[in-house]
């Protein structure tokens, strides 16, 4: 190799098995909860690495605010920034305006958005969406007079990651929710899962 | 006094907080730093809130006001006061703990040489963060390499389950050389980050601790003065006695610290038998043996060292990783007697001795200047103020380093410059 090749194959090296999926809300939506969530999930289900972060600065209430879950066969060892997910999860359809959130999100990979309005296929990415906040306001997962619709996304990741299942989500839950709570969360994890609507590339919806 | 000596686990089993049974716990780095201070039986925390290190506090907190840890929280205006009323409870004998970062732990420089010189057993968990000015609550270690020099020993951790083990094992250290330890780990990369950690059963620790015996108790009987005025010479006190000149007073504190090399090794070493995982004692090696250029450096960077040294191998560069967790004292027989036949040499220092270099470089190279050897060390500086630091970088410094080597292109300028990995300028 010479020495162009040589950094070529630094910057594109990348671990076995590692998943990197990137969480974007605004601040007080509970993304760094939502992600922390699904490295307990993906832990319990035999995903030796999981770590989850929030990213690296100062949060504001209702501004745009990003977190990010990675998930492997192996310990973790780079705990950098995600710069490429495959996964990106959108809690707030409203943020399209202001950031471009499928940032270096690659071709093939999933984009899942919580919106209330139905979402054309992709020629680039996989797509998931489920209306989450009319699931959470439904069944009265609503804190301060905002719906909660962090934990319910949850259940649209039960459709990317199939090694994750709701009862590995249910037992993640129990380290986070008293068991009232508990219920309510996981009843939303369950309805978004069964109603979320996925668009694979090959444009055919094959759940929901 | 007598009620913060009722504190604490001497009289009944301590148990795993209700929220946190043995077992493994997906948690941050911060969660894992106040359940080890918990399980250790901690009497007394005192500690004022500073980002990254805030969820310490309020763990600690939670433990405390909700009755499961039985321990005085003692609230203070300051870093400063929260330093002083860790060394009154330790002088009078109670397992005290606390935790800062960054303006916290210089607004507390004056008093962590008190504790230090009184020579009392604090445990502090430094959540590793960059020095303003300018502003920055994000991570590099430029607080804790700042005070190096105050007498407190100095260990780094690579995982938030190093962070855990090491600060059960700080209060063992300390007690039994009564020197005071800083626990210290990267603000955000571990301490807001969740990842697996095993946590202990609290009766295993207690058994792993003995209980403290402070060397200077405090008995209302027999009224003395801890630390008063020292002349430099040693002269005899009102009964006669011939007490330490302040000249002494220091000797007996650094070869206190010299000495307690072994005892740090013998604990990790203990901890390993009893939970099955080591910290790495002094220092910790990955595909060290056959390698010819070697990354030095302590902390989280570790972990992301490890994966650019798997890149440079699978380009059939022979690149190993040595991380120093133990700091100050500064391991030098253990370094040099691992890299003696080492020709090159890369520091990645995550702060910077302004003016010079990093301190592991210039620390390392001290070491090494005991041996004869022809080494080369070249010393980087990355992820200031939370610059994102990738392993592809770490990786191209390397390459680099290794190809002028071999090119024989290396000048002395190499050797005496910063080098900075990601400045833009």
């Amino acid at each position: 190799m010479d020495e162009n090749e040589v950094r070529l194959f630094f910057r594109n090296f990348k671990e076995v098995d590692l998943i990197q999926i990137r969480w974007h809300g605004r601040g007080g939506q509970g993304a760094v909860t939502a992600g922390r969530i699904l490295a307990t999930a993906g832990y319990l289900s035999g995903y030796i690495g999981a770590t989850s972060a929030p990213f690296f600065g100062a949060e504001r209430r209702g501004a745009p605010v990003i977190a990010t879950t990675k998930l492997s066969s192996q310990p973790i060892r780079d705990l950098s920034q995600i710069i490429s997910p495959n996964i990106v999860v959108v809690l707030d359809h409203t943020l399209f305006k202001s950031i471009d959130v499928t940032q270096g999100l690659s071709n093939g990979g999933w984009l899942i958005i919580n919106t209330p309005d139905i979402i054309n296929p992709s020629p680039k990415f996989n797509i998931v969406y489920v209306n989450a906040t009319k699931i959470a306001t439904d069944l009265g997962l609503v804190y301060a007079g905002v719906p909660l619709v962090n934990t319910p996304m949850l259940g649209t990741l039960l459709h990317v990651l199939p090694k994750i299942d709701l009862s590995s989500m249910h037992k993640a839950l129990e380290y986070f929710f008293s068991p009232t709570a508990l219920a309510k969360n996981f009843d939303a994890i369950s309805q978004v899962f069964r109603e979320a609507r996925v668009i694979p590339l090959n444009n055919s919806v094959i759940k929901g | 006094m007598k009620t913060i000596l009722e504190k604490g686990p001497k009289t009944e089993t301590q148990k795993n907080p209700k929220s946190y049974p043995s077992g493994t716990h997906i948690i941050t780095g911060n969660q894992a730093t106040a359940i080890g201070a918990y399980l250790s039986g901690v009497q007394v925390v005192a500690a004022y809130p500073i980002t990254p290190q805030s969820p310490v506090v309020e763990e600690l907190a939670r433990f405390i006001e909700s009755g499961e840890l039985n321990a005085e929280f003692v609230h203070v205006e300051s870093e400063h006061s929260a330093m002083s009323v860790c060394i009154g409870a330790s002088i009078v004998g109670a397992r005290v703990f606390t935790a800062t970062s960054a303006n916290g732990l210089a607004y507390m420089c004056e008093q962590l040489h008190w504790a230090s010189g009184s020579r009392l057993p604090i445990v502090m968990a430094c959540v590793n963060r960059a020095m303003a000015a300018p502003w920055s609550v994000q991570n590099d270690q430029q607080d804790s390499m700042s005070q190096r020099d105050a007498g407190w020993i100095q260990l780094f951790c690579r995982n938030n389950q190093e962070i855990l083990d090491t600060v059960i094992q700080a209060f063992k250290i300390a007690e039994k050389v009564y020197l005071p330890v800083m626990v210290c780990y990267d603000g955000y990369i571990l301490s807001h980050t969740v990842m697996p950690v095993e946590v202990p059963n609290a009766k295993d620790v207690q058994d792993f601790i003995p209980p403290y015996v402070p060397h200077t108790p405090i008995d209302l009987k027999k009224p003395v003065n801890i630390n008063p005025v020292t002349l430099p010479d040693p002269r005899q006190n009102a009964d006669g006695i011939v007490c330490h000149g302040y000249l002494e007073h220091k000797y007996l504190h650094h070869t206190a610290l010299r000495e307690s090399f072994p005892v740090i090794e013998e604990i990790d070493n203990e901890f390993k038998e009893r939970f099955g995982r080591s910290c790495g004692g002094l220092c910790s090696t990955y595909k060290f043996d056959d390698a010819k250029i070697v990354v030095v450096c302590a902390g989280s960077i570790s972990l992301l060292s490890s994966i650019a040294i798997d890149m440079l191998r699978e380009v059939g560069i022979p690149a190993g990783l040595l991380t120093l967790r133990t700091y100050r004292p500064f391991p030098n027989e253990k370094l040099l007697q691992l890299l003696h036949d080492k020709k090159l040499i890369v520091t990645i220092d995550k702060s910077l001795s302004y003016g010079y270099q990093g301190p592991i470089c210039v620390d390392l190279k001290s070491a090494l200047f005991e041996s004869s050897s022809d080494t080369l060390l070249i010393g980087y500086i990355a992820g200031l103020g939370g610059r994102d630091v990738k392993p592809y970088e770490i990786a191209e410094a390397v390459y680099e380093t290794w190809d002028k080597y071999n090119k024989g292109k290396i000048v002395k300028r190499d050797l005496t410059e910063a080098k900075w990995i990601n400045c833009k300028y």
